[in-house]
């Protein structure tokens, strides 16, 4: 018999999708009858107060979650998250819910073994309710109460060889695509790249020093599945700079209809014959493809790599072997002053171990934020306050026309006095020998 | 309930403390086909919706069957996730970036068996645990945020629009028939941790109503100067306000200014924005993190706001369906739906997914707005 009434989830109960409302009644069930006998270290009936409190905000259209308290686990200032219900008396089994951000491995392999630990620890020591996974990828523990904080962290860190997450105003956890493990697309081993970085900066991951929040994202090729260009303070997105590898035979099999364009992802519909020069020629942003006589011939010095053609037809185009990445700065979400995408900063780089390139482009990057940043300023808004100049000039990095998009359109020039012949010093004297007042 | 403890000593807390391990390393979890084939894959093909093969230059193949997950998952499902791929995947598994599940196996033959256990597995009202789809041209999994499940400042649900969406649009969840792709996305308020900004089709939770204001509390709960920082439109000043007889200090409102962003809440929780009428869904289209042909795009606000009609959210899935069904038959092979509307013309858009354009749709934030209204001759009738 459940605690509280629930007759507006009990509605998400049906449709084909999963519902989230009957695995909750399910933990709920699985914690009520608790047939392994496990000595919850929080309320056995707090997956109830869940579907209680939740109900109450569907009839009430409004949430009944307070700002987060100050909690967390000694030496960090990140992966915590406070969490208190405005209704304790009515749920007091979510009264004190925090949330833990557990770091997820690169690319979210998981063995079974370690997710079952994951979830005997959850069960044991928290609501055993998670996100799989939060918007910046850790893994989420949903719900536990302040005590348990460090009891958790413990056998993370002891047991399961496993660190907490970023959160507040430090490195968030970075993410990454699924890279070179299952995708030929990848332009670099974004889990290696992701790994390294993580481990190298566990301290600003962990202890906050920065003016606000600082994503890193790992996209393998333009494609950019795991959105980096969208999200990320620093986004590191693939690319290649020599020729697309060409397999005329397997093109000319997508001509001839026995290979599926786009790799088969438009199988619902009849979509008519395959037409070379219509789904791919034509819609090539630079018009840099011609096939002509059986042979696809492709000026690679006027490509931009928008991965269209490759995507279209995968068993015959290839990305080009001279590979690296390119490092785009400063995407943020609307809040405050409307969203930003990552601008190009460095067009290419090579990735190779120990990345010393990379890190020298991100601490120069932090040292001029954390001077200049004021109190929750993203690096995409001190961009647009200081100009992209000021950050060309942090970071060494000379003036590259594919850093925009077109030159400025104004000749507002903040000329400086050491450009400018002469300099600024001049006489009004000597000036005024020739101009009358 | 008794206290069990992990052998923490809290006397103690830097005793045998280990701290910046970070996470595990990625390579320890790959299937051993991925720890083989790593960098070597040659190309992919997808054999049905859900069901990708990837073949390595070494003639080695995976079979991944992708499933949808909610992203609120309890441990008794991550359990039956794991025993699924003890029996059929060697003990691993992966999720995606959208909160799908990815079961891999070596073998053809190991596929049909594996979706037939995933397709038989049902919840008590008869939803899929697993259903299989999500690639290709269709609609995948919507990513989305916390809202009233656990945030503090959503102004909608998140859970609860998205099963609503995808029973809606599950039909294109296990189908393929669409021009290209096509991303949905929910945020329950404009943090947006969920970055919704660049998708195809975006939820987005939005408050219509100013801060209500706690003047017996508010200077004690609050830092004052941070409240009034935190409001970009400076629509917050400080000021002595009569309560009860007595003058306190706290802040007065310009509510004509306020664009209800809820920033100054997030500073300060006695300024709360949440009210059942006021909050609710803004429905944005046609942006891409892709750089696919056309660069990426913003998506745009195309309806400026729909109630919180839970549980199901009609009005906000019919919109939905509205835009899906418009882009599936007009757009070209290829073409994302933000492609679609700037080729045909927004004005196209509102026509053919039968939308309303009202003023709300027109930009009047600072400079950029500028750049959204027409400054050409070239429009359609």
């Amino acid at each position: 018999m459940a605690k509280h009434k629930t007759p507006l989830l009990d509605q998400l109960e049906t449709g084909p999708w999963p519902s989230f409302v009957s695995d909750i009644k399910r933990e709920a069930e699985s914690r009520a009858k608790n047939e392994r006998n496990i000595e919850y270290q929080i309320p056995q009936d707090v997956c109830e107060d869940l579907l209680g409190v939740l109900e109450l905000s569907f009839k009430q259209g409004r949430t009944h979650w307070k700002h987060g308290g100050i909690v967390g686990v000694f030496g960090y200032g990140g992966g915590v998250i406070g969490r208190y219900c405005d209704q304790p008396e009515q749920f007091p089994g979510v009264a004190h819910f925090h949330t833990m951000r557990v770091n997820q491995p690169g690319g979210k392999f998981y063995t079974t073994k370690f997710l079952k630990d994951l979830c005997d620890l959850w069960e044991f020591r928290g609501s055993g309710i998670t996100n799989m996974h939060g918007s910046t990828g850790d893994i989420v523990f949903l719900g536990t109460t302040t005590p348990q904080l460090e009891e958790i962290f413990y056998e993370l860190t002891h047991n399961l060889n496993q660190d907490l997450g970023g959160s507040g105003s430090n490195l968030r956890t970075p993410s990454d695509c699924i890279g070179q493990a299952r995708c030929e697309y990848a332009c670099y081993d974004t889990q290696a790249l992701c790994y390294n970085l993580t481990q190298d900066y566990q301290d600003e991951l962990h202890r906050p020093a920065f003016p606000y929040k600082f994503k890193f994202k790992f996209d393998g090729c333009p494609n950019c599945c795991v959105a980096s260009i969208a999200r990320a303070d620093m986004s590191y997105i693939g690319t290649w700079r020599d020729d697309i590898r060409i397999d005329q035979k397997a093109v000319n099999a997508y001509v001839g209809g026995e290979l599926a364009p786009n790799a088969g992802a438009h199988s619902g519909r009849d979509w008519g014959p395959f037409d070379i020069q219509k789904e791919v020629i034509n819609l090539c942003p630079t018009n840099c493809m011609r096939y002509e006589d059986g042979k696809l011939d492709i000026n690679n010095r006027e490509c931009t790599r928008c991965m269209h053609c490759i995507n279209v037809m995968p068993r015959a185009l290839r990305i080009g072997n001279d590979r690296g990445l390119s490092i785009l700065v400063g995407a943020k979400a609307p809040i405050l002053n409307g969203a930003q995408m990552s601008t190009m900063l460095v067009p290419f780089i090579k990735v190779e171990e120990p990345y010393d390139e990379i890190k020298e482009v991100i601490e120069a990057i932090w040292d001029w934020w954390m001077e200049e940043g004021k109190n929750r300023e993203r690096l995409g808004e001190l961009m647009k306050r200081q100009g992209l100049q000021k950050l060309l000039e942090v970071t060494g990095l000379k003036p590259d026309a594919r850093m925009v998009q077109e030159p400025r359109a104004n000749p507002y020039i903040f000329w400086k006095e050491e450009e400018v012949e002469g300099g600024f010093e001049r006489d009004i004297n000597e000036f005024r020998k020739y101009h009358q007042r | 309930m008794a206290f069990i403890s992990s052998g923490y000593n809290p006397d103690k807390p830097m005793e045998d403390r280990i701290t910046d391990i970070g996470p595990k390393k990625y390579d320890e979890f790959y299937p051993p086909i991925i720890a083989k084939n790593k960098g070597k894959w040659l190309y992919h093909e997808i054999l049905e919706p859900g069901v990708l093969v990837h073949v390595s230059e070494t003639g080695d193949e995976v079979y991944t069957v992708r499933v949808g997950g909610c992203r609120l998952m309890s441990v008794s499902h991550i359990r039956e996730i794991c025993e699924i791929a003890d029996k059929h995947c060697d003990g691993h598994l992966r999720f995606t970036t959208r909160n799908n599940i990815e079961f891999m196996v070596d073998s053809k033959d190991k596929v049909a068996p594996l979706k037939e256990d995933l397709l038989s597995r049902k919840q008590p009202g008869g939803c899929y645990k697993f259903p299989v789809g999500g690639t290709g041209a269709g609609i995948t999994n919507i990513i989305h945020t916390q809202g009233w499940i656990h945030c503090h400042t959503p102004a909608t649900d998140a859970s609860g629009p998205v099963k609503a969406a995808m029973d809606v649009l599950f039909e294109d969840f296990v189908n393929m028939r669409l021009p290209a792709q096509l991303r949905v996305s929910l945020a329950c308020c404009l943090n947006m941790c969920g970055a919704v900004h660049c998708s195809d089709i975006a939820i987005l939770g939005y408050h219509r109503k100013p801060p209500l204001l706690d003047h017996e509390y508010l200077d004690k709960m609050c830092e004052i100067p941070l409240a009034i920082a935190a409001c970009p439109t400076a629509a917050i000043r400080p000021a002595k306000v009569d309560f009860e007889g007595t003058k306190v200090n706290s802040v007065v409102l310009k509510e004509e200014r306020c664009m209800f962003c809820g920033n100054c809440y997030t500073m300060c929780p006695s300024m709360p924005l949440a009210d059942d009428v006021g909050d609710g869904i803004v429905i944005m289209a046609g942006g891409k993190v892709s750089n696919r042909i056309s660069a990426p795009k913003f998506s745009k606000v195309v309806v400026a706001f729909l109630p919180n009609d839970s549980p199901r959210w009609p009005q906000t899935t019919e919109v939905i369906k509205k835009i899906v069904e418009a882009y599936a038959k007009d757009a070209n092979k290829y073409e994302r739906l933000g492609e679609w509307a700037e080729r045909i013309g927004w004005e196209r858009f509102f026509e053919k997914c039968e939308l309303e354009f009202t003023h709300h749709l027109i930009d009047d934030f600072r400079d950029p707005a500028y750049f959204t209204w027409r400054q050409t001759t070239q429009f359609k009738f």
